[in-house]
């Protein structure tokens, strides 16, 4: 694989955004030709490194002749295709997804949820104090991750990333039906029983932070999590030589959690669990050894 | 794919079930106990096991069939035979409402609650379930009952349905219900009386009323009862109906000369889908030729594939499953894709509310769906074709499968179709309580072994469907049309119905009416027409038309026209052809609760219009059910905002009409006003 993917040159095709006429690469997205033409359309299910999902509905934009509205992230562009992208149906849907997710989880830690929220008005309160929510509690039971799927919007990435997209070890999928609906192993399983190998690939897709590494809930919890504080330092693992690129969090000379640059033409933001939580190491300080 | 499996292991009886469907493991790598020296030289399966990952579902059942649920150690042994990621087997046997994950007794009691038993007394039923064995989901004297969506026995409401797992499982449809029946059929569902003949179900035939079914026979369908003839039995009888025809009194075959009065063959005053039903004998594959069966097949085969299609466009016939798309359009698109192979999908997952049309034409005229779907497999170039018939269904499978059977025995399914070079065989997949598996792509991914969740389109199912190859998707009743098409041909087909709207539809006709039941009429009738034919209540309150999915119409709106075009016009749909009639004692909040409780419950959670739309559609219809005017208006307001969302953003159709029936009833109605 080289650095900058070849293949076949593409034909573009002409469609028009929000009435203006633009030429996007066929088979690229609408969403890629929004954010071509600088248009900010937002999205949670959908990932640089993987193929969405189109679950969150978030991204929905209004496409001529269609009887519904087209998820942005997914819809392919046609010849002649003429999108609009910030049309009141359009805002109306993405208001009410935001709501129902912001009155169903914990979007806390979901970056720029609280900036679309504002953006579209939307009012998650307005379903009233016993409106249901997915209620569950953080499971820790193991010492390297934490699932806090109350924060879970079922968006797919991380069953996605866990199974035929990445890493093929196939630990978790989705259980159950409906609301009820839950990201779970076999049996509901502790990840410890499961097929779990510990690469954290899930979390490093996981858009709303359900997934995280204990050190960072640990932290939060505590209330010492910081991210302003904190630096990031892209390196090269030094376990084997794939030579992956680790992004190393550090906050108060301690790693608090590692990830890896998408663009990185071998891994696309894979790890192992080596590079991601083998770190102890490299802190393992004077007044800690003998 | 390197799995790994807990250290479950499977109960004889669970493996036994497995390997029942799948035969015995061939190496320690598919489950087998022993491991061998080749098989720690040699990993066998691989891509060849995950091939058969479409025995999923079915295996889910085998082990549900026997145990009553699925444990820990079944479902990994399973797994383990087909290479399925525990956590996927998991995740495909949590989404049906039809297994359960738990340990629960061998029989479970699905009582139906849903729209059209409500309004014929299930909450009675219910009440004196809770008292006699205790509250919904508890494990009381060896039974367990549940409240059901709709079960598909709208006119013999209220409805239950239980299932024993077992060696033999058995299912007993006890319709009308009663608490006592209901006790009963879960004690002993092999003792249960047997169920009155498909043709009751059919008022038109002059076979409705009360009949009190044979004391001892289980009916003609009883695939254990009747011997398979064996593939050499070409010229034997086929089944006791011949020597006792008329064993079953309900069905009057031949000696009622009232019938054969009131049921005209095709081209006649009225019944043409309908016109077996009640008069050929289901499990006879010589009674339905001696009745004009594989005829068409027989003119399909001089049509030839391409002419057969014309035919199919040209009767403007289009599909009866809701969405009313052109049947041969979808044909033609599919029987010309260069990927190969071809596969036809018969959508007989009929779970929409009120909805029982399908149902009656498998358990009276199984034959005539075979057939259709040969037709249909032939036009499209497919050489598979895969029933998918609804779980709560046990008549129809056991008469489809015998069906199924005696054609494969007779030649006129398997390699070489009436001697005439095409090969065609038909799979039956058992859903297991979703009715997001009626929807188009969703039964892929359930055929495939997959969770129920519905495709994004495009690609659509004729460029990639099933196995993501080129697949026809139809309902029931649309193949069944294409038989007259072939026989009448298209011109006559055509005369009948409206310009738009051809050839003759099926209702069903449930509620407060005097004669529920399927109706066939041709396209363009009113609905008064068809409500005088069933007998309307004295205070007629609304009719829901299109089921859950669909919308109200007043009683002032009865000359409404019975066409796709019509409906529309009015602002409602003729969906799958539910016409549920409520009188003016019904509860018209409570009814709307009902639908949201359904569409909550029925939601695959996939897309978050519908899966949090619904919970809050339904939370808003609970807090207003007793309210009316100023005091419901921001409930009213807020339901208008989810469900125009729902509507516009939801990935499927489940979402996309989750609020229409609402919606009606707020604005033609006047609910809460």
């Amino acid at each position: 694989m080289t650095a900058i993917p070849l293949r076949p040159p593409r034909r573009l095709v002409d469609l028009t955004l929000d009435g203006e006429p633009v030429r996007a690469p066929e088979d690229s997205t609408l969403l890629d030709a929004c954010r071509a033409a600088g248009k900010d359309v937002p999205t949670l299910c959908q990932g640089d490194t993987l193929t969405p999902k189109n679950a969150c509905r978030v991204c929905v934009v209004e496409v001529e002749g269609a009887r519904t509205l087209a998820p942005a992230c997914s819809r392919r562009v046609e010849q002649g295709m003429e999108v609009r992208t910030d049309t009141e149906r359009a805002r109306h849907s993405r208001k009410v997804v935001l709501e129902l997710l912001a009155s169903s989880t914990d979007l806390s830690t979901t970056p720029r949820a609280a900036e679309w929220i504002e953006e579209y008005g939307a009012e998650p309160d307005r379903f009233g104090a016993d409106a249901a929510r997915v209620d569950e509690e953080p499971k820790v039971d193991n010492d390297l991750y934490v699932r806090d799927y109350d924060k879970c919007i079922l968006c797919y990435k991380c069953v996605d990333a866990c199974g035929e997209q990445w890493q093929n070890t196939f630990a978790i999928a989705v259980a159950g039906r409906g609301f009820d609906a839950r990201i779970s192993t076999e049996h509901d399983a502790p990840l410890t029983d499961s097929a779990c190998v510990y690469c954290g690939n899930c979390i490093e897709v996981c858009p709303t932070g359900a997934l995280s590494f204990k050190t960072e809930f640990d932290m939060r919890t505590a209330g010492t999590w910081d991210e302003s504080a904190q630096t990031e330092t892209t390196t090269v693992c030094a376990y084997c030589g794939v030579g992956c690129n680790l992004t190393l969090h550090v906050q108060d000379n301690e790693i608090v959690k590692v990830t890896s640059p998408h663009d990185n033409p071998v891994t696309h933001g894979n790890l192992c669990i080596k590079g991601r939580f083998g770190y102890q190491h490299v802190q393992n300080h004077a007044q800690n050894r003998d | 794919m390197d799995l790994r499996f807990g250290a479950g292991k499977p109960t004889d009886a669970e493996r036994a079930a497995v390997d029942a469907l799948l035969g015995p493991p061939e190496s320690a790598w598919e489950g087998a106990d022993d491991r061998n020296d080749t098989d720690l030289r040699w990993a066998r399966g691989g891509r060849e096991a995950r091939e058969r990952r479409e025995l999923l579902l079915p295996g889910l059942h085998a082990l549900n069939d026997r145990v009553g649920w699925i444990s820990e150690g079944g479902l990994d042994y399973l797994c383990r035979r087909l290479t399925v990621p525990p956590a996927e087997g998991y995740g495909v046997a949590t989404f049906y409402a039809m297994f359960a994950v738990k340990p629960r007794p061998a029989t479970v009691v699905h009582v139906c609650t849903d729209l059209a038993c409500a309004a014929r007394g299930s909450a009675r039923v219910c009440a004196e379930l809770e008292r006699d064995l205790g509250p919904a989901g508890s494990a009381g004297s060896g039974a367990v009952w549940q409240p059901s969506p709709c079960l598909g026995l709208c006119e013999r409401a209220p409805a239950a349905l239980a299932i024993r797992a077992g060696e033999t499982p058995q299912a007993a449809v006890v319709a009308p219900a009663t608490a006592e029946a209901v006790a009963d059929a879960a004690s002993a569902p092999h003792d249960a009386p047997a169920e009155p003949p498909a043709a009751t179900a059919v008022p038109q035939t002059g076979a409705d009323g009360p009949c009190s079914p044979p004391a001892t026979r289980a009916g003609t369908d009883d695939d254990a009862a009747v011997p398979d003839p064996g593939p050499d039995a070409g010229q034997r009888p086929e089944n006791s109906a011949h020597t006792e025809p008329h064993a079953d009194p309900c069905a009057r075959p031949e000696s009622s000369a009232r019938r054969d009065t009131s049921v005209p063959l095709a081209g006649g005053n009225g019944l043409v889908l309908l016109r077996r039903i009640g008069v050929v004998d289901p499990g006879s594959l010589d009674d339905y030729r001696t009745h004009g069966g594989y005829a068409a097949l027989r003119r399909a085969f001089t049509l030839g594939p391409a002419g057969v299609i014309r035919e199919v466009t040209e009767a403007g016939l289009v599909g009866r499953g809701g969405a009313a798309f052109p049947t041969g359009r979808k044909w033609a698109a599919t029987a010309q894709q260069p990927d190969h192979p071809h596969y036809l999908v018969c959508n007989a997952d009929e779970s929409e509310p009120g909805t029982f049309k399908d149902r009656v034409l498998m358990e009276g005229d199984p034959y005539a769906l075979i057939e259709a779907m040969t037709i249909a497999g032939y036009a499209t170039g497919a050489h598979r074709g895969y029933l998918y018939l609804r779980g709560e269904y046990p008549r129809a499978l056991r008469r489809l499968r015998t069906a199924i059977d005696r054609a494969r025995a007779r030649g006129f399914l398997g390699e070489d179709v009436m001697g005439q070079g095409f090969a065609f065989d038909i799979e039956i997949r058992r859903g297991a309580g979703a009715y997001i598996c009626g929807e188009e792509t969703a039964i892929f991914n359930s055929i495939e072994g997959r969770r129920g969740e519905p495709r994004s389109k495009p690609p659509f199912p004729v460029e990639k469907g099933l196995f993501g190859k080129p697949t026809a998707v139809n309902n029931v009743e649309t193949l069944v049309n294409v038989l007259p098409i072939l026989i009448e041909g298209a011109q006559a087909y055509a005369r009948t119905g409206t310009g738009t709207s051809t050839g003759t539809k099926l209702f069903c006709v449930s509620g407060t009416v005097a004669r529920p039941g399927v109706y066939e009429l041709p396209f363009g009738a009113s609905l008064g027409e068809l409500l005088e034919l069933a007998g309307p209540p004295e205070t007629l309150r609304a009719v829901l038309l299109g089921g859950a999915a669909g919308g109200f119409v007043r009683p002032d709106e009865l000359d409404v026209p019975l066409t796709f075009e019509g409906t529309r016009a009015a602002g409602t749909t003729l969906g799958s052809g539910v016409v549920l009639v409520l009188d003016d004692s019904v509860d018209l909040p409570r009814v709307l609760l009902r639908i949201a409780e359904f569409f909550r419950d029925e939601s695959c959670g996939q897309c978050v219009p519908c899966r949090v739309g619904t919970v809050r559609q339904e939370e808003a219809l609970h807090r207003i059910k007793d309210l009316t005017g100023a005091a419901a208006a921001g409930d009213i307001a807020l339901l208008r905002e989810v469900g125009r969302a729902m509507r516009d953003a939801s990935i499927c159709g489940l979402g996309q009409t989750a609020w229409n029936a609402v919606e009606s009833a707020i604005d033609r109605l006047g609910a809460f006003e």
